[in-house]
């Protein structure tokens, strides 16, 4: 199976057509924006922290059906984790993301986040399944405003996409 | 091949032309490509176009038999490079009927040229509070460098609304004219959507109001006639690789006075006549704008896909490429679910799509699946993109040596995509 079929399965477009978390967190304590300026992917993550613990997280925005299941699947993952299993999570699927980790080995915790783990193979939308992870990170750390260019990018020198003339 | 399947508007057909784009295809080694291991459907050539052997070849006979550096030595490489590197100035003047060859500047594209339009012109002549007039459809690379601009002069841009066809609204583009005008660039052709613009009653406008134009003709110069004269515009700008040649060269057209007019953009060597500390004086146009080493093979190989264009006919590539974009509209309209964007009567072979309910990414992403090649994003346009409303398109743009075979793929694997996502 291809790398696009094996990542468009039913986990990935069940969690794009009816993501959970969906909606902006009242009485957030802490909330970032991530931006893919490349392909439009523009999501918004909602925390609220108590005792070092994500206690809940929503997010919305647009964009394509990565990305969204990604994030959705993460909102799963970390709700009710200490921030520091959140961050190793993040780091964790990072990795899988660029070819680094491998799925199949055992002393990772993503679980059902390995669905995702096909995205190595589409260098293009790495960043797509990766921006939910790096909004999440700078809601944790209250940096306002992720993006996947520039000093922000989550994979720098990794030779993904660029910015495109046409 | 065959292509009865629609009727054409007024003018001559493809195959009436001596057109065979079967025979045309085998001069592209790479479309014999498999992608997926399905045969490569090549439909970004709005962002790049392939190139067919005949200018491989005479790029790689400079490369092996005639490089050296122009201009400079009288040796017998740098002789033969000179003259080869200088012919083809005669041949994009030919091209777009300039009136004379010192009217055509290289440079590296279309971006470097509108870039040297701001600098050589734009700083000159422009200042605080004039205005600029661009439109809702250009490119980034014809708004950004009048940004710039005007944040360092205090000018101002005003820009051409469209309608939702995607045609400019040229009363509007009319009434932005006032005292303060100074200058107009558009584009010649929609690069998202694929709109011809009417540039000739563009420029007739801007000149009534005794304002200079710059069309932007990246997307045209490969699929339309050009006649800079005939259309009287002040710059024409288009770039090399889009129109079957290499990257990294492009062409500023410039009527003569208005060249001559405008300060040089870089310093260096081959644009001068005399340099002393005191003082420098310049080169004549066009080498005043040419400092320094060129792209001597990327010409050399503009001048070779020139002559390989001019040998299939202009009129030849526009009729088959109008019959394309008639088919894939037709076909690609009547899918449900599907929205096209960008339905203006006058139109380059260039269709943008959006599928309901799936982000272009993921379709450009499953198409490629086919083996078919299509660009997602916002295409270096996105004030085009706020006014339709869209983050994201995804645009089928075609070239000569397409087949009406490829839009079926392309139907298909549309249709694959939208099953995928049905559930």
């Amino acid at each position: 199976m291809s790398a696009a079929n094996q990542l468009y399965q039913e986990v990935i477009l069940d969690h794009n057509r009816k993501p959970r978390n969906w909606g902006k967190l009242e009485h957030a304590s802490h909330h970032a924006e991530g931006l893919n300026p490349l392909c439009g992917d523009h999501i918004f993550v909602y925390l609220r922290l108590r005792d070092a613990s994500v206690e809940a997280i929503g997010f919305e925005g647009q964009s394509c059906a990565i990305c969204k299941a990604s994030a959705s699947m993460m909102t799963q993952s970390v709700k009710g984790k200490r921030v520091d299993e959140a961050e190793t999570l993040a780091r964790e699927f990072r990795e899988m993301a660029l070819g680094k980790l491998d799925p199949s080995a055992s002393g990772h915790h993503l679980g059902r986040l390995t669905v995702f783990s096909g995205v190595r193979d589409l260098p293009t939308r790495v960043k797509c399944a990766i921006l939910p992870w790096h909004t999440l990170h700078s809601a944790l750390h209250s940096i306002a405003r992720a993006s996947t260019e520039g000093d922000a990018d989550p994979v720098p020198g990794s030779g993904l996409e660029r910015a495109g003339h046409a | 091949m065959k292509s009865a399947v629609t009727t054409p508007r007024a003018g001559a057909r493809a195959d009436d032309l001596g057109f065979d784009v079967e025979r045309v295809r085998q001069d592209f080694p790479i479309l014999t490509l498999k992608v997926n291991d399905k045969p490569l459907v090549f439909l970004d050539n709005a962002a790049s176009s392939q190139m067919p052997q005949q200018v491989i070849d005479r790029y790689v006979r400079y490369r092996s038999r005639e490089h050296a550096n122009i201009h400079r030595a009288v040796h017998y490489l740098s002789e033969v490079a000179t003259r080869e590197y200088e012919a083809v100035r005669a041949k994009v003047r030919a091209l777009i009927n300039a009136r004379e060859e010192r009217e055509i500047v290289y440079t590296s594209g279309t971006t470097e040229s509108i870039n040297l339009v701001m600098h050589g012109y734009g700083r000159k002549f422009i200042g605080a509070d004039d205005e600029v007039i661009l439109s809702v459809l250009e490119h980034h690379s014809n708004i950004v460098p009048w940004q710039m601009l005007a944040q360092e002069s205090g000018a101002h841009l005003r820009v051409v609304p469209c309608n939702d066809a995607g045609e400019l609204d040229i009363d509007a583009y009319r009434s932005l004219f006032n005292a303060r005008t100074r200058f107009v660039a558009v584009g010649h052709v929609s690069n998202a959507l694929g709109t011809v613009n009417p540039v000739k009653e563009m420029v007739a406008i801007a000149h009534a109001h005794g304002v200079p134009i710059l069309l932007d003709g990246a997307q045209a110069a490969p699929h339309l006639q050009v006649d800079v004269q005939d259309l009287d515009c002040d710059f024409y700008a288009f770039s090399g690789h889009k129109m079957c040649g290499p990257t990294g060269v492009g062409i500023l057209y410039g009527k003569a006075e208005r060249l001559r007019a405008m300060q040089p953009f870089k310093g260096g060597g081959d644009m001068i006549l005399s340099v002393t500390f005191d003082r420098t004086v310049y080169a004549d146009i066009p080498q005043k704008f040419e400092a320094g080493t060129p792209p001597i093979a990327e010409v050399i190989g503009l001048g070779a896909a020139i002559d390989y264009l001019n040998g299939i006919g202009l009129d030849a590539i526009k009729a088959h490429e109008d019959e394309l974009l008639r088919y894939a509209t037709d076909r690609v309209g009547e899918l449900s679910g599907v929205r096209i964007i960008g339905r203006a009567r006058s139109k380059a072979a260039v269709l943008s799509f959006e599928v309901d309910g799936v982000h272009p990414h993921d379709v450009g992403t499953l198409l490629n699946e086919d083996g078919v090649a299509v660009r997602t994003g916002h295409h270096c346009a996105q004030p085009v993109m706020q006014r339709f409303g869209v983050p994201a398109t995804a645009r089928a743009s075609f070239a000569f040596y397409n087949t009406l075979r490829e839009i079926d793929v392309l139907v298909g694997a549309i249709r694959k995509v939208q099953k995928v996502f049905a559930g």
